[in-house]
This record gives C-alpha cells, sequence and structure tokens, in this order.
C-alpha cells in the first residue's frame, strides 16, 4: 500500500490547465519532506509527460503513488500512438505544430528530459490505440 | 540581492507581486519552455519574452524567484491570474535579456 496515491484527469487541448496536476504533485511531495532534488526530478518528468498528453493525444490520465523510497507514476491517454519511439526519444525531434511551438514548447526535449529526470522509463504505445508511458523516480536513501 | 532591490535597481515594472523579498541566487535566460524548466536553477531569475501561461507554470515548478518579461514582451492576462495564485513574481522591462543578465552577474 502507498504512502499517497493521487489521481488526475488531464484536459486535451487546454494549455491554460497543463501543469496543475504536476504543480499539485509538488505540493504534496514538499509538504511530505522529500528532498529538492528528488521533488525536481520529478516534476519535471511529470510537466513533461502532462504537456505532451495535452498537445498530442487529446489529453489522458495520471495516477501517482507516493512510497518513501520510490514514487511511482503512469500516464495514460487514447491518442494517435507513437509510431517511432526510438525517433521520438532523439534531443530535437518534435512533431508539435506551429502554434504549440509560438507557445514555446516543440523544441523536442519532451521524452528526453523525461528519461534524464526519472530512473525508469517504459513506453507502451500502440498506433491508433494510445500510449501508457510508466515513470519512476528513486529517492536516495 | 532579493527581487525587490533588482527590480529597483534595473527600474523593472512589478506586474505581479509574489514575494519580493525573495533572494536570488543566479540568473538564466531562455524561451524554450522545456529547456529552461531542465536546466534553470532554483532561484534563479528567469529572462524570457514569453509571457505565457505556461511560463507561469514552468517558473514554479523550477521554483525560479522571479521572471523577467524582456523588451516590453507582453504578459497574458491568463498568465496574470495565475501568477498572482501561484504567488510568482514577474517583472517587465524595455531593456533585453543580455543587458538585465549582465546587471544582474554585477549586482550577484
Amino acid at each position: 500500500m502507498s504512502l499517497i496515491t493521487l489521481h488526475y484527469d488531464v484536459p486535451g487541448d487546454d494549455f491554460t490547465r497543463a501543469g496543475e496536476a504536476s504543480g499539485n504533485v509538488k505540493t504534496h511531495l514538499k509538504k511530505l519532506g522529500f528532498n529538492p532534488t528528488v521533488v525536481r526530478n520529478v516534476v519535471i518528468a511529470l510537466y513533461e509527460a502532462e504537456i505532451n498528453m495535452v498537445i498530442h493525444a487529446g489529453g489522458g490520465e495520471i495516477d501517482v503513488e507516493i512510497d518513501p523510497d520510490q514514487i511511482r507514476m503512469v500516464l495514460t491517454d487514447h491518442g494517435p500512438g507513437i509510431p517511432d519511439v526510438e525517433l521520438a526519444m532523439q534531443e530535437g525531434y518534435s512533431t508539435a505544430p506551429d502554434n504549440v511551438r509560438a507557445l514555446g514548447f516543440g523544441a523536442g526535449m519532451g521524452l528526453p528530459n523525461i528519461k534524464k529526470y526519472t530512473d525508469d522509463m517504459q513506453i507502451e504505445t500502440e498506433i491508433g490505440v494510445g500510449t501508457t508511458m510508466r515513470l519512476r523516480v528513486d529517492v536516495p536513501a | 540581492m532579493t527581487v525587490k532591490e533588482f527590480a529597483q535597481q534595473q527600474s523593472l515594472t512589478v506586474a505581479v507581486e509574489g514575494d519580493l523579498s525573495r533572494e536570488i541566487g543566479g540568473g538564466y535566460c531562455g524561451d524554450l519552455l522545456s529547456w529552461v524548466m531542465s536546466r534553470a536553477e532554483s532561484d534563479d531569475c528567469w529572462f524570457t519574452v514569453m509571457g505565457n501561461v505556461n511560463a507561469v507554470a514552468v517558473s514554479v515548478l523550477a521554483d525560479c524567484a522571479c521572471i523577467v518579461l524582456c523588451e516590453n514582451a507582453p504578459l497574458d492576462d491568463d498568465a496574470k491570474l495565475k501568477a498572482e495564485q501561484q504567488g510568482v513574481n514577474i517583472l517587465l522591462s524595455e531593456q533585453n535579456a543580455y543587458t538585465l543578465a549582465a546587471a544582474l552577474s554585477k549586482a550577484l
């Protein structure tokens, strides 16, 4: 049984609400006394994943489990899926449209950042069905 | 140096007052949000032209001391509201990021 479980519904195409889940998780982690590096790693990875959901998948759901030794996040969407995960993982590769780039996104750093700031990242994706991303951040002893 | 002291020194306009007594630890210039979020340090003064609601979210998540909107870049209404709710300091300037960052570097 996890210390805390959190669930968020992420609306699609609503950039004004993107970041609400990440911000809320940050508040929880700070209150629980996790060290700033762990908090930062979790929220950077989660925000990138949350933004990806909004940009590419029409929203989705986020489940977070917080334990003293690790934080696990599962992000599920029913978007178009990722045709080439290896390509999408390359820094600088982006399929974000121009209107999204104008907001300051679409630098092709989303997935690389998520990988960089997590201890484990698993992507299950199927074209036309959706994507599930499982992330884990370990808490140093 | 606090956010308030830097604002006074550089004649910056305070658009949103969060905690102006917050100490500035360093500076970061950038407009690509993912780039900034992963590289800006906690307590940085962030110089940018991105005045949208997502910039406010990035500032909160990266724990920046303040956002400085350079070269009269506009602050969106929903971004202002979000910053007020989240207590994010937002300052405005007609100067560019280079000039302001250089001034901050001297001051720190």
